[in-house]
């Protein structure tokens, strides 16, 4: 009885770690990669620089979800509350 | 439909273990790709610069053009001064994770049966990355010591005295991050695929492989720019 509560709370925790951990990278990478674009439009001979930056700035917002991922996978698969 | 389940089923976290007599274990599959990696690397680095010549032919100019990749990171992070004393740890680094990524994303593992587990990136382990991101810390460490000697510490109290928990935090979030970063992107990615695998095993996942790839590389840069970045945060 404990057990399966307990996996029904951590497959509810895990659905609800990655879906909120999406929500700050989602809105930074959109402004990210809107100020990226205004920026290649002003200056188009800047474009090489400009797409470096925003993608190794991406890989650091993408950090921030895949955390949430940690935490989710460890949850899913290997759960230190049962058993 | 069971071979098609079968076919790609998902695992997470199941190792096949070697076991010594004295009790101790490690992960084979990993230890297996991992030096698998490092040989290859060896091999194309002792055959590329094995007769070096003013005019490069292919194998040269290929290795020149990575050594010249890897030295922009050191250098637009450590300046010119310290680039070339922490070159050779930022381009093990990088290859090495470069090599392990693309090792589990472009050969075709699955030929091979494992009775537990399955062969695929070393970096798919998280205690491949974790000793990538202590190795980090490690240098950073012997980093500040060498060049600031015991004036390292000072960097504890910088802006204000106040900060200084902050700042032994900062020490552990630092090799915690990046050992989660990397292990997270690469079991991510490996999962879509899986599991895109297991409802459409036709077409669809390839674009997300090609992401996987695209990806895995970005973060083998990501990797050698943030421990560089660390270094350089040390000695400045």
């Amino acid at each position: 009885m404990v057990d399966s509560l307990i996996a029904a709370a951590s497959v509810i925790a895990a659905a609800v770690a990655v879906g909120f951990a999406g929500i700050g990278p989602g809105i930074g990478q959109g402004n990210a990669a809107g100020q990226a674009v205004e920026g290649i439009a002003r200056q188009p001979e800047a474009e090489g620089k400009i797409r470096g930056t925003l993608l190794l700035s991406f890989a650091f917002m993408e950090a921030l979800t895949i955390y949430g991922l940690v935490v989710a996978l460890s949850l899913l698969f290997a759960n230190p509350f049962v058993g | 439909m069971i071979s098609t389940i079968l076919l790609s089923k998902i695992e997470v976290g199941s190792h096949f273990y070697f076991f010594f007599p004295n009790g101790s274990h490690f992960h084979l599959e990993t230890l297996l790709v991992s030096s698998l990696v490092i040989s290859l690397l060896s091999i194309f680095v002792f055959i590329s610069t094995k007769n070096l010549q003013n005019v490069p032919t292919n194998l040269q100019n290929f290795a020149e053009v990575l050594y010249d990749f890897v030295k922009n990171i050191a250098f637009t992070q450590l300046g010119p001064s310290y680039y070339k004393q922490f070159l050779p740890f930022v381009a093990t680094i990088f290859f090495f994770v470069l090599g392990s990524n693309w090792a589990g994303a472009l050969i075709p593992w699955k030929i091979f049966e494992l009775p537990q587990g399955e062969l695929s990136a070393p970096t798919n382990d998280i205690n491949t990355t974790a000793c990538l991101a202590i190795l980090t810390s490690i240098t950073y460490f012997f980093a500040g010591f060498k060049i600031k000697g015991l004036g390292y510490f000072k960097r504890y109290i910088k802006p204000s005295v106040f900060l200084l928990p902050i700042n032994i935090i900062e020490d552990f979030t630092k090799p915690l991050s990046l050992n989660f970063r990397l292990f997270g992107n690469i079991v991510a990615d490996e999962l879509t695929v899986s599991v895109l695998c297991s409802l459409v095993p036709l077409i669809v996942p390839i674009p997300i492989m090609v992401l996987g790839i695209f990806a895995s590389s970005i973060q083998a840069l990501i990797f050698a720019t943030l421990s560089s970045a660390y270094i350089a945060e040390v000695i400045e």
